[in-house]
């Protein structure tokens, strides 16, 4: 079926139509509005669609021309998407949480004359950076409160556009033919959508994808993954970011599956157990989120629950990958992991809202392999998957059965990858990028002389299994002075796998030794503060308390018996720590809006304390400028700790002292 | 939005709905308010302030009939009436929150202001034990107005909390739900934001701005926030020892000599 659609459709308007012929009963969206999950079939969105698009050209949208999206997971914020699209509009969305300048950069950049936007708090957030941007017209909108007094010129609901596209459509029949000759002049080669990149270094970039390498590379995957029209999928995470584009959009429009939109971003958790998703995808970090609210909670458990939660994971650990992977276990071990399954495992999944999980993805950065292990351990079918905005997201995935922590799977289907002199993984894929927007220069910087784009990480092919294994960031990977290997971004995963610690930063390359910053999470040393006792008014007082310094140099120890164990990083052990007074925040610049560290970034602003890692000092004061919500600006300054750690003994050297 | 369905003639916006005149109350020797006459207009956010013990409180109970003033009358939607009880206030289209908070603190988010929508079901007592027929349409609509609130006051994802649960913050927004979940004419506010932090203050001052602005709510507050006070309302009255020293707009409240030296001291 995905093959033939691909056949047919070489845009997302056609597959729309394509889905309301042959599945327009079926629920193709459904929203939790007013407590209850409101449900459109594909046959009821195409008309919703139809009838904006009309709406929208009768406002003067034209082929070619950029429409900004701006807000979180809102059915009318997709149909923005899929309605520009039909008219050849050319959709850009933003990232919600971006602060006003971000906003204003990428608007200005992909020359916008129209915005569909959520709510007052972006229409507001565009009006106060409206002189930067003298082409935008026009403001969309969905939801109506707060907004009723606002001049209403350039402002218009997106409910009454919807509106007049219906009445135009009932009244004269030649509009609804132009539509359709709008929609069948939309070729698979024009752009279908901008997304912009994260940016961990320097500005976003526009990232121009077309519609038939889109529907191309999800039509690999929904084959590679036997994604039907059963299935259901949650759309939680940042509309602007390709993993939602293609894992929802693209993918829910090829296969016909069903997507689901939270009620809004506090309850995505919620509404993800009440649906039941049979598809998920996470980042890292919200898997982590997850698993430290569960630990927490088990923390508050009674003494028997306690305990046979934590006896129970130990036979997990023991078992489940096992028999998730189909190897042989003893008749015992399989017995207690179905008893497991009974008691913790089931209701544990249940609770998290993966009863139903089929196949689960998790990319953006390096995994935790016991992160990994532990959802894969109680029976989740998590896998992991790499790619990157330029290939549209998925260049290689796990298959089942084939799963190995430390390693990102085989090359998708029709996906050429190869590894450069240099180490550098480089690829040819369906779902290739068709260039930056108005970026020539970059767009060439990116790809190689015959053809290939380059991904900017390290990695190689493991002889055993024949999977990739990414190693880092190309050029983040360094040495220590003294020439051994320095893998930050594998220290900070270990780090992060302890709840208590939220975030990590390691230093050390072309430096006498590793020295880390840490953040510590809130919610996990809360809850165990206020088990022990400890009394906080901040983040700020709570990070530099003495006994939490204790609990996270045990943390910081066990981590470098862990790299010691292995001779590689065995010399790559943390020396020195501190814990920083403040959290690393997107809205600061220190994160990127898919929450991956700037290391360089963070290293300018941080500079005392870097000096003081590697000076000596016991203590370093600090003083940063901070960014709240409403683009005001403070500072927070602290006289922050450091402490020095015992590094444990190489394997090589016990050897010899033996 | 529909409109509000209290009994009365309507009012229109701008004309006065309540009014208050020559109103006194004492306990025993204590006058806690003294002659008091000022009037509150359809649509508009209404100030009370005064320092400690001013008799604000008094004032809104005698508002909503929890205290019946010894002399003096109050005219509410063109009605007066010398006596008036807190069901009757409460049949006409006033709504209050506490300064305490008051609600069940066992209930639920969603159960709680369900609650405040007791005044408007109508389906017999016998078809509500059954929860079957029109008892279970009236729960659907009713249900469906408690969400628009829900969303309103984007407390979707403690919907099904119970309310001892939460923070104290919200514990305020959910009585202020409660509070609109009976689609008032006239909303009081005793101190809706007393005892919160300065991002809270700033969402509720927005809660109650929308409130005003989205329900077309009039809305009568007592708070002890200068800032907040000055910002929100339209008109402002204050009380010293009972008696009305001032009513005004905010900037001509804020250089009435007689208010600096009662309450402000020094101008902010």
């Amino acid at each position: 079926m995905a093959q033939t659609a691909a056949a047919s459709a070489d845009t997302f308007p056609k597959l729309l139509i394509r889905n309301a012929n042959i599945y327009g009963s079926r629920p193709g969206m459904r929203h939790k509005d007013y407590g209850i999950w409101q449900t459109w079939t594909w046959a009821q969105m195409l008309e919703v669609v139809r009838a904006y698009a009309v709406g929208l050209q009768q406002l003067g949208l034209k082929r070619g021309e950029t429409i900004a999206i701006v807000g979180g997971n809102r059915p009318k914020l997709y149909w923005s998407v899929m309605a520009a699209q039909m008219l050849g509009a050319i959709p850009v969305p933003v990232y919600a949480d971006a602060v006003a300048d971000e906003l204003a950069f990428v608007l200005a950049h992909a020359d916008v004359r129209y915005a569909a936007v959520e709510d007052q708090e972006q229409v507001d957030k565009i009006t106060s950076v409206l002189d930067r941007l003298p082409r935008l017209e026009r403001m969309l909108y969905d939801e109506k409160r707060g907004l009723r007094d606002y001049d209403h010129g350039n402002l218009r609901a997106m409910d009454d556009v919807i509106a007049e596209g219906r009445k135009s459509l009932a009244s004269d029949p030649s509009v609804g033919a132009m539509l359709d000759a709008e929609i069948a002049a939309g070729k698979g080669s024009d752009p279908s959508i901008i997304l912009y990149t994260s940016g961990t270094t320097g500005r976003s970039k526009g990232v121009v994808l077309t519609g038939e390498r889109s529907i191309a590379a999800a039509t690999d995957t929904v084959t590679f993954d036997k994604l039907t029209v059963d299935d259901v999928a949650l759309a939680y995470l940042p509309l602007a970011w390709v993993g939602d584009h293609y894992l929802n959009y693209a993918q829910g429009l090829v296969s016909g599956f069903c997507m689901a939109c939270p009620e809004n971003a506090d309850t995505a958790m919620a509404d993800l157990r009440e649906i039941g998703p049979t598809f998920f995808f996470a980042p890292p970090r919200t898997m982590e989120v997850l698993l430290t609210r569960v630990m927490i909670r088990m923390e508050d458990a009674g003494v028997l629950k306690r305990k046979m939660f934590h006896y129970f994971i130990g036979v997990a650990r023991q078992y489940g990958e096992k028999i998730l992977n189909g190897e042989p276990v003893p008749l015992g071990g399989r017995l207690l992991y179905w008893l497991g399954n009974i008691l913790v495992y089931g209701p544990l999944k249940n609770v998290l809202g993966f009863s139903r999980v089929r196949v689960a993805y998790t990319a953006g950065e390096a995994v935790g392999p016991e992160l990994f292990a532990f959802y894969r351990s109680i029976g989740l079918n998590l896998k992991q998957l790499y790619g990157q905005t330029e290939a549209f997201l998925y260049l290689t995935a796990q298959p089942d059965g084939e799963i190995y922590s430390d390693t990102v799977g085989r090359a998708c289907p029709n996906v050429d990858i190869r590894i450069a002199e240099d180490g550098e993984v480089q690829f040819k894929s369906p779902g290739m990028f068709a260039g930056y927007f108005k970026d020539k220069e970059k767009t060439a910087e990116a790809m190689t002389a015959d053809g290939y784009v380059k991904t900017g990480d390290a990695g190689f092919f493991d002889e055993k299994t024949g999977h990739l294994k990414i190693i880092d960031r190309s050029r983040d990977v360094g040495r220590l002075n003294d020439g051994t290997l320095f893998p930050p971004k594998y220290i900070e995963n270990k780090l992060k796998f302890f709840p208590n610690i939220r975030e990590a930063v390691a230093y050390g390359d072309k430096r006498d030794f590793v020295a880390v910053m840490l953040n510590i999470d809130l919610t996990a040393v809360g809850s165990w503060a206020e088990r022990n006792n400890v009394v906080y008014a901040s983040y700020q007082e709570l990070a530099g308390h003495p006994l939490v310094y204790d609990m996270i140099e045990k943390h910081v120890a066990e981590v470098n018996r862990s790299l010691a164990a292995d001779k590689l990083t065995a010399g790559a052990q943390i020396k020195r720590f501190l814990i920083l007074h403040k959290e690393l925040d997107a809205d600061d610049g220190e994160l990127t809006r898919t929450q991956k560290v700037r290391r360089g970034f963070i290293a300018e602003r941080y500079a005392p304390l870097i000096k003081a890692l590697y000076d000596g000092s016991s203590e370093a004061d600090i003083s940063t400028e901070v960014t709240f919500e409403d683009g005001r600006k403070g500072t927070i300054s602290a006289r922050v700790k450091i402490r020095d750690m015992l590094t444990e003994p190489a394997p090589g050297a016990l050897e010899k002292a033996a | 939005m529909r409109a509000p369905s209290g009994t009365g003639p309507e009012v229109a916006v701008g004309d006065v709905l309540l009014s208050v005149e020559n109103v006194s109350l004492s306990f025993g020797g204590v006058k806690a308010v003294n002659d008091v006459s000022f009037d509150i207009r359809k649509g508009e956010i209404r100030a009370i302030i005064g320092p400690n013990g001013a008799g604000k409180t008094s004032m809104l109970n005698v508002i909503n009939g929890f205290y019946h003033p010894q002399q003096g009358r109050i005219t509410f939607k063109g009605e007066t009436r010398p006596q008036m009880r807190p069901y009757e206030a409460a049949h006409g289209g006033i709504a209050r929150t506490f300064q305490n908070v008051a609600l069940f603190r066992g209930m639920t988010v969603l159960d709680n202001i369900m609650a405040g929508r007791t005044l408007k079901m109508h389906a017999s007592f016998f078809w509500q034990l059954l929860h079957f027929g029109p008892a279970m349409n009236e729960e659907v609509e009713h249900r469906h107005f408690v969400e628009e609130i829900i969303e309103f006051l984007k407390i979707q994802e403690i919907r099904r909390t119970p309310v001892g649960r939460l923070p104290y913050g919200m514990q305020k927004r959910v009585e202020l739900g409660r509070a609109l979940a009976m689609e008032p004419e006239l909303l009081l506010l005793d101190e809706p934001m007393a005892g919160m932090n300065l991002e809270e203050k700033e969402d509720m001052s927005r809660f109650v701005l929308d409130v005003n602005d989205h329900y077309g709510t009039t809305i009568a507050l007592i708070e002890h926030d200068m800032g907040v006070v000055m910002d929100l309302s339209d008109r402002v009255v204050v009380l010293d020892h009972g008696i009305k020293i001032a009513d005004g707009t905010p900037d001509d409240v804020k250089k009435n000599q007689a208010v600096i030296d009662a309450y402000l001291g020094v101008a902010h």
